[in-house]
């Protein structure tokens, strides 16, 4: 593309005379001093094929949508959010609704916590070789598919330490998966905090705990919540690693951390809808409805959280 | 911070160092930095930092030990065989090689690994060139609320959870295409190597295209955001000098940003592929659920090895010599090694280009 460099420095003014002995096949530039009709065609062509791709990755997001309501709204029920699932496949969603808000404030608490934490110290303390194991070791693990981590905590925790199904067992396996983000987002967050301010932290003679409480980590906060969230969007869209650890069961979830299994709403999805019976089968497209309406509130709260947090910390 | 708690004496350390006492609170205030909240802070950061290194140390050492028996087994003709017989768990188990197992259980994982890597090699595909097309699109060409639209698609598409893709492609997608789409495909496509894969019995919706195209539209937000991201990155000067050459943006978009951000599209690709190795519960909705039998055309009914596991793990309790579990686990390490190895190499790819934070997260 050298040749358009020197074509298209003809003043504007010269007529199409001026071009006529220089256009020759394969010409950049037509009679007008315009890009060739090629040109012009491969532009079109080209943005064209992009456009068309951009409407077509639209298409099975709505027909996924539309598919999953057109299912589920016909015969929809308040009752399927306020009753616990029957053995017969009457009842409600309630206790997989229950269940599954357990598990993402569960793996809030322990991935969350062991994932700031471990965020932290790759940003502020873990240099050289030992921070790179270290940040390779937890990629490695985001990259793990679900199933494995599900089958590890099947014969580990459930069989292996005798806990059987129960929130344990799920939690630690969810928080296996989750980790690495919450981590992975809390070390980039952190390592954007200008050094200016741990410089004046430290100046000023804050202890060293205080300033990660109030300055390092709240400036990080945004990236802190940015993790969190999608570890939340993962304890509510995971099955595979459920299946075989926090098993079914149709009462509402209680607070024994082992020996109870949880019932959560993917496991719905997953169980009900090649069931014989209708009832069980309107259950399975009513509970994927609820999910794909959390997912949505979820992304919606987490564009407020994150807005929100990125002016609390711009404020201070 | 490290550095500079270590090199600044407290403030008030001078005047202290003057009288024995002041000496002796400078001596004790060092000490509780020393064994203080300072160490404190580090250790317990530390520990939580190691524990992802420890669980992923744990994981392979659960996996190896469960499979190890299994290995012993079947052996290196476990990879090409295409067999799935679990054999008479009813009858008394025998022992070979010191392992114990059913009378006749003989596995092959060909099936499985042909139906994980076909599946998402057509997902790979068919998300591809729409993640690019749109990510060149958003970047280049349209409005910046367009973007906002396709950013809020992209994360919505990331979170609708797998089981829905699933229940959406066995229900509704699957018939459509085995109903509309595949017997005019399979008509007119002729009887060559390569396309020849296109003609047969299109089934009823439940094979390997249904389940690659599903898992298409589930990679296609990692690719899309990750390429979009590398494209944000090219420079602005050096496109503006393209442009002021006399290229159209067109030519801007396909022979300056493309090739500046290639590698990292290429990595992005392959985190996709990694995803879609991995992805479970929607194949295993989709697939068709075929054991032991490489399917024999692109419509066929198949599994891969993540659906496998979930599927037969319940059954394979009914082995009650443990060697289907242990079967089981050796896929599991299989799938584990796969998935390891492709990202690996996506992320040296992607990271040649972005050299900051990396798009971790599910996809956006």
């Amino acid at each position: 593309m050298g040749a358009p460099g020197a074509d298209g420095a003809v003043p504007a003014g010269a007529g199409p005379d001026v071009l006529l002995g220089e256009g020759g096949p394969g010409a950049t530039l037509d009679l007008y001093g315009r890009p060739s009709w090629a040109r012009r065609t491969a532009s079109l062509a080209g943005w064209g094929a992009c456009m068309l791709a951009t409407g077509l990755i639209g298409v099975p997001l709505i027909w996924v949508i539309y598919g999953v309501a057109g299912r589920a709204v016909p015969h929809w029920h308040w009752s399927v959010i306020t009753e616990t699932t029957t053995s017969t496949g009457g009842g409600g969603l309630a206790n997989e609704i229950a269940g599954t808000l357990v598990l993402m404030a569960g793996v809030v608490v322990l991935a969350g916590s062991v994932g700031v934490l471990s965020g932290v110290y790759l940003a502020e303390y873990a240099k050289g070789s030992l921070g790179s194991l270290l940040r390779s070791g937890s990629e490695v693990l985001a990259g793990i598919p679900s199933i494995v981590l599900g089958y590890v905590g099947y014969i580990a925790l459930v069989i292996g330490l005798h806990w059987q199904f129960s929130l344990a067992a799920a939690l630690i396996t969810l928080s296996l998966l989750t980790v690495p983000y919450i981590a992975k987002s809390t070390e980039v967050a952190m390592r954007q905090v200008p050094t200016a301010y741990r410089e004046g932290a430290d100046a000023l003679g804050l202890p060293e705990l205080t300033t990660l409480r109030r300055v390092t980590l709240e400036a990080a906060l945004p990236g802190v919540t940015t993790g969190l969230l999608v570890a939340i969007a993962i304890s509510l869209g995971e099955t595979a690693p459920l299946l075989y650890t926090a098993g079914f069961t149709d009462n509402m979830p209680g607070l024994s951390l082992t020996h109870a299994p949880v019932g959560y709403l993917t496991y719905a999805v997953w169980t009900f809808y090649n069931q014989p019976s209708t009832a069980f089968q309107n259950l399975s497209y009513d509970a994927a409805l609820v999910l794909v309406v959390l997912v949505l509130l979820l992304i919606i709260a987490s564009r407020l959280i994150v807005a929100l947090t990125q002016k609390h910390t711009e404020s201070n | 911070m490290a550095l500079a708690a270590r090199q600044a004496p407290p403030a008030q350390a001078p005047a202290a160092r003057a009288g024995g006492r002041g000496r002796l609170a400078w001596l004790r205030a060092s000490s509780r930095r020393l064994t203080g909240e300072r160490s404190f802070l580090r250790y317990a950061t530390g520990v939580a930092a190691l524990l992802p290194l420890l669980a992923l140390v744990g994981i392979v050492a659960i996996l190896a030990a469960k499979a190890w028996p299994a290995m012993k087994l079947n052996g290196a003709g476990f990879f090409w065989r295409s067999v799935w017989d679990p054999g008479n768990t009813y009858g008394a188990p025998v022992k070979t090689d010191g392992v114990l197992h059913p009378v006749g259980a003989h596995y092959g994982a060909l099936p499985l690994i042909v139906g994980t890597l076909a599946s998402s090699a057509i997902a790979v595909l068919f998300a591809v060139p729409l993640s690019i097309g749109a990510a060149l699109a958003v970047v280049e060409k349209l409005p910046r609320r367009a973007s906002h639209v396709l950013g809020m698609f992209l994360e919505l598409l990331a979170g609708i959870p797998s089981v829905v893709f699933g229940l959406w492609g066995i229900l509704t997608l699957g018939p459509v295409l085995s109903r509309d789409v595949y017997p005019a495909v399979a008509s007119i496509m002729p009887d060559v190597p390569v396309l020849r894969f296109f003609r047969g019995d299109t089934g009823y919706g439940e094979g390997l295209m249904t389940a690659g195209l599903v898992l298409g539209v589930m990679i296609i937000p990692i690719v899309a955001a990750t390429t979009r991201d590398l494209l944000r990155q090219v420079p602005v000067l050096t496109k503006e000098g393209a442009a002021a050459l006399g290229m159209s943006d067109w030519e801007v978009a396909s022979k300056v940003s493309i090739p500046w951000v290639r590698a990292g599209m290429i990595g992005a690709s392959v985190l996709g592929l990694a995803r879609a190795l991995g992805e479970t519960m929607a194949v295993a909705m989709v697939s068709g659920s075929l054991l032991g039998t490489v399917p024999a055309n692109l419509y066929g009914k198949m599994g891969t090895i993540a659906s496998t596991i979930v599927q037969q793990l319940d059954g394979a309790f009914s082995d009650g010599t443990g060697f289907a579990v242990r079967t089981l686990a050796e896929f599991a390490l299989l799938l584990a090694v796969i998935t390891l190895l492709t990202n690996i190499a996506a992320r040296l790819l992607v990271r040649k280009v972005a050299a900051t934070a990396l798009p971790v997260g599910r996809g956006v």
